[in-house]
Formats: C-alpha cells, sequence, structure tokens
C-alpha cells in the first residue's frame, strides 16, 4: 500500500475524506520500536541510579529487568533498522528542509504562518529519526560489549570502559530526544498521536503541517475525490 | 571479627566494666601472601573449592604449571606462574596466589546498580550477596583486577569471599588452614603488615632482594590481601598484578559527575517542554476554506 494515497472508503470512525499518513506496516514498526524503548528506558533508569531502583520492582525486579534489558534492546534496534529501510528516501534532507529550518524558531514559537511549506517530514522529524538510527547502532554496539563483558579479554578491557561510557552517554541522548519526541507527538502537535496510532490525519492538518505532502497526495489521487 | 558491631560496650546494671570492651584492637581483617615462600603446591586452590562446595573444573594447559588462565566462577583461588628473568640472566618462578584483594574503595561497589548485592563489612571484606546480584556484570568493568565472574546459569557474580563464613565464626580462611609453607598468614590489618615489613627487610637485608616491599596499593585505599613481593617495583611480573590499580576513571565518572549531568539534563528536558506548553501551547490547524471539499 502505498504511502501516497487516499485511504478508500472502508467502514472508519473518521470521517471518510480522512489522508492516510501511516501505513499499517510503519504504525507496527513504530509501536515495536517506541514500545521496545519504553521497556529499555524504564528498566535502563533502574540500572542507572540507586534512587531509580524501584523502576525495576515495576517489571518483575531486578533480575528479571537484567534479563529482558539487551533482549528487547534487539527489538528496539531491529525496528529502528526496519523503519531505516521504510523511511530512508522520506528522511533525506531537502531544499525544503533547509529553508524550514532557517525559520525554525516560528515553528517553537507556534507561529506557522510564517513557515515555509515542507513534505511528508519536517526537518526535526529527520534529525530525530537520524538521531534514533544513530543511537539505535551505539546502543546495541556497546550494549553487545557489557552484555558480554568477560568475552572481551582482559588486555582489551579499555573495551568494556568504553562500551559503559558509549551506552551510557548515547542513552542519556536519546532520552533528551525522546522526551521532545512524545511531547511533540502528543501535546504538541495535536492529531499527531491518532496518526500514528490509526494512521489517518484530516486534509486540514495535513495543509497545515506538511503542505507539500498534502499536495502530493491530494495530486496524485486527483481522479478519485 | 565480621561480629565486632555485637560486641558489648556497656551493660545495664553490671558490677564493674563490661568484660571483653576495648579488648580488640582493630576490626580490620587481612591476608598476608608471601610470594617468597610459595611453592606453587596449589592446596590453597584445593581447600578453597572443598570450604566452598564446588567440584575441581576443567583445567587448560598452557605449558605452565598453572591450573588455568584466570579465575573462574567456580575457581576464586589460583596459583599464577610466571617465568621471570632476572637482569644477571637467572630464571626465577614467579607463584602467586591470585583472588580477590577486597579493596578498601571497591571498584565493583562503586559500579554495581543493585541494592545491597554487594557489601564491604567493617571488618574489610568485600562480599557479594547473590540474592541481590541481578547479573548485569558492572563489576567487572569496576574491578581493577578482573575478579568477578559471571555464572552462566544462575545468572549471578561470584568471587572470594575471604572466607566470611568462616572469619565470622573466628576461623582463618580455608586457604590460610591449607598452606604448608606458611607463606599464607591472616589477622588483623596492622598485624600482617607489620609481619610483611618485617619479612620484607628480611629479604632485602639478609636475602639480596633489594627491591623486596609490600604490595598494599594506595590506589584503592590500601587492600585486605597484601603480598610480599621479591621486587615491588615490577608487580606485573607476578602475572599481571597492576602497579597503580585504581577504579578505572570512566566507572568514577559515570557513577560521579555523569550522574549529576545526566539527572540534570533529564529533569531540564522535562521541565523544558513543559514550560513550552504553558508558554506556547498546542498548535493550531488552520481550517478548511472551503469547507471540507477537495480543492
Amino acid at each position: 500500500m502505498s504511502v501516497s494515497q487516499v485511504v478508500p472508503p472502508v467502514p472508519t470512525a473518521l470521517p471518510r475524506r480522512a489522508i492516510l499518513r501511516y501505513t499499517l506496516g510503519e504504525r507496527v514498526h513504530h509501536w515495536m520500536a517506541g514500545l521496545s524503548y519504553i521497556y529499555c528506558l524504564v528498566t535502563g533508569l533502574a540500572f542507572w541510579s540507586p534512587y531509580m531502583f524501584w523502576l525495576a520492582a515495576l517489571v518483575g525486579g531486578g533480575a528479571v529487568a537484567r534479563f529482558w534489558h539487551p533482549w528487547l534492546g534487539l527489538a528496539f534496534a531491529a525496528s529502528v533498522f526496519w523503519m531505516f529501510k521504510m523511511w530512508r528516501r522520506d528522511m533525506a534532507t531537502t531544499a525544503a528542509d533547509r529553508a524550514w529550518w532557517k525559520s525554525v524558531r516560528y515553528y517553537i514559537r507556534n507561529e506557522d504562518q510564517n513557515l515555509p511549506p515542507i513534505g511528508r517530514f519536517n526537518y526535526g522529524q529527520k534529525l530525530f529519526f537520524w538521531g534514533m538510527l544513530f543511537g539505535a547502532i551505539l546502543l546495541l554496539l556497546s550494549g553487545i560489549g557489557l552484555w558480554f563483558v568477560e568475552s572481551i579479554p582482559w588486555s582489551l578491557r579499555w573495551l568494556r570502559y568504553l562500551a559503559v561510557a558509549v551506552h551510557v552517554g548515547v542513552a542519556l541522548i536519546t532520552i533528551g530526544l525522546f522526551i521532545i519526541h512524545v511531547y511533540m507527538g502528543t501535546a504538541m502537535v495535536r492529531g499527531g498521536f491518532t496518526s500514528i496510532i490509526r494512521g489517518e490525519v484530516s486534509p486540514e492538518w495535513a495543509k497545515t503541517h506538511h503542505r507539500l505532502w498534502y499536495e502530493q497526495v491530494t495530486r496524485d489521487s486527483s481522479g478519485r475525490k | 571479627m565480621s561480629q565486632a558491631t555485637l560486641n558489648i560496650r556497656r551493660i545495664s546494671g553490671h558490677a564493674g566494666t563490661a568484660p571483653g570492651a576495648g579488648v580488640e584492637r582493630e576490626e580490620q581483617v587481612c591476608k598476608l601472601v608471601d610470594t617468597t615462600t610459595c611453592i606453587g603446591c596449589k592446596a590453597c586452590e584445593v581447600a578453597c573449592l572443598e570450604w566452598n562446595g564446588y567440584s575441581f573444573r576443567e583445567t587448560v594447559f598452557d605449558n605452565s604449571y598453572q591450573t588455568m588462565p584466570e579465575t573462574a566462577w567456580n575457581y576464586w583461588n589460583l596459583i599464577k606462574f610466571n617465568e621471570h628473568e632476572r637482569d644477571d640472566g637467572t630464571l626465577m618462578l614467579l607463584m602467586r596466589k591470585d583472588q580477590c584483594m577486597h579493596c578498601a574503595e571497591p571498584g565493583c561497589l562503586a559500579a554495581c546498580p543493585a541494592d545491597g548485592a554487594i557489601v564491604q563489612y567493617t571488618n574489610g571484606i568485600v562480599d557479594f550477596q547473590q540474592d541481590h546480584c541481578i547479573g548485569c556484570g558492572y563489576c567487572v568493568s569496576g574491578c581493577p583486577f578482573n575478579i568477578p565472574k559471571f555464572n552462566q546459569h544462575t545468572k549471578k557474580m561470584f568471587k572470594c569471599t575471604l572466607c566470611s563464613d568462616r572469619v565470622t565464626e573466628g576461623l582463618e580462611p580455608a586457604c590460610i588452614k591449607s598452606c604448608p609453607t606458611g607463606c599464607l598468614h591472616f589477622g588483623t590489618k596492622e598485624d600482617m603488615k607489620d609481619l610483611a615489613e618485617t619479612r620484607a627487610r628480611q629479604l632485602r637485608d639478609h636475602y639480596g632482594f633489594d627491591k623486596a616491599g609490600v604490595y598494599d596499593p594506595a590506589g584503592v585505599g590500601g587492600t585486605g590481601v597484601i603480598y610480599v613481593l621479591h621486587d615491588v617495583t615490577n608487580p606485573e611480573a607476578y602475572g599481571g598484578l597492576p602497579s597503580n590499580p585504581r577504579i578505572p576513571w570512566v566507572v568514577k565518572f559515570w557513577k560521579g559527575p555523569l550522574k549529576w549531568i545526566g539527572n540534570l539534563a533529564m529533569l531540564g528536558g522535562v521541565i523544558g517542554v513543559t514550560m513550552h506548553y504553558l508558554r506556547f501551547g498546542a498548535k493550531e490547524v488552520e481550517p478548511d476554506k472551503n469547507g471540507g471539499e477537495r480543492p
């Protein structure tokens, strides 16, 4: 199912003129990544600080959290890599992005009328995507080092230390990205959360936030009204 | 000696002073390993297995007497054999009993995230509590001596306990009891340091080991296991004993400044987005001028 396609008239709670923003596959992979990240976040915070170790109790205790954390981490990395496969063309930087990024202060202040139009994803979303992709790569590599720390020979112990530093440092950076992502997807840009669950947005939403994408989508399906 | 906290200081309604009060000079226990009188018989290895109830595990032959390359989760005590060529071309077989050093500032304990998984008793013994261990392996990265080992089946970390169970009952550790040459000693830290210095002086003055000395590294605050070495300036020759062991700086940075930086950054992020919402609120979608009709 192509992304740039108006939803065919199927029974739905939304008005029929809704536009498909995320296919089922995209939504599934987003939530695989999101839920596995949240699990790793909660258990990781438990390992991060004794004052947050109580979080481990929520998921069955420290030893259980330690058992599942690397496996859910693998699931997270796998779903992020799949998202890369799905979205790498959509996430490439365009001239419209560069113009938009120059005016990003208007976006932050909600003065969107001063912003140049952008395509399916804005530059902030793209930065988030690439940040999480490289974060996932680094977390995966360092995480394997922590998982099998005894397999790193004593003579190469600097790798053990590097794994700790990279895993903790990159995790903190992704937490920063995660906070902004969740805030924007739920509170700041209303309709975004619904779109990643049910996949659909209103034409007005598409026109306001992603005008070039809206124009492309409606042009592609102009014959179908 | 680990029950020192239960020694009675004062007694109610008691005629005279509390019996035994103030008699114990020092609580700190210490194991002294005199490498100059070790004959490499491995009785301590066997005694350790016997007392702790482990069966003998598979050995690895590496053209030396050494049982295996390094300690294992169920093999806490290992003699390291090292052929060492001296300056005059003669050969020495250095033998050092390797085990947990029971650091005064334990890197394993600093790195451990699990509440109560590693404790340091007032007598100085650093002990793993497997019922609290989550098996994360951070202690492996924290230890400057490569001692904690992971049990794949129980998913817990293990190492030498300095026979805390025996010491509690006033017994010396099993390895000490088994040593046939008397190269192993056990007592208070003060006594063991005194004995070690006496032996080192003897080696310097009467045996021609000019550089003989005591290994009690200050970088980890001193250790609960100290060595007498023929050449204290070259501990690496004794199977990689670090000359200046410290808690790795990454571990110190991670558990120190980075914790503050990270916590403030996470808190700042949450406060930041909250403030943004209070100041700017949600974005508005422009109403459709065509009354819902597609262009």
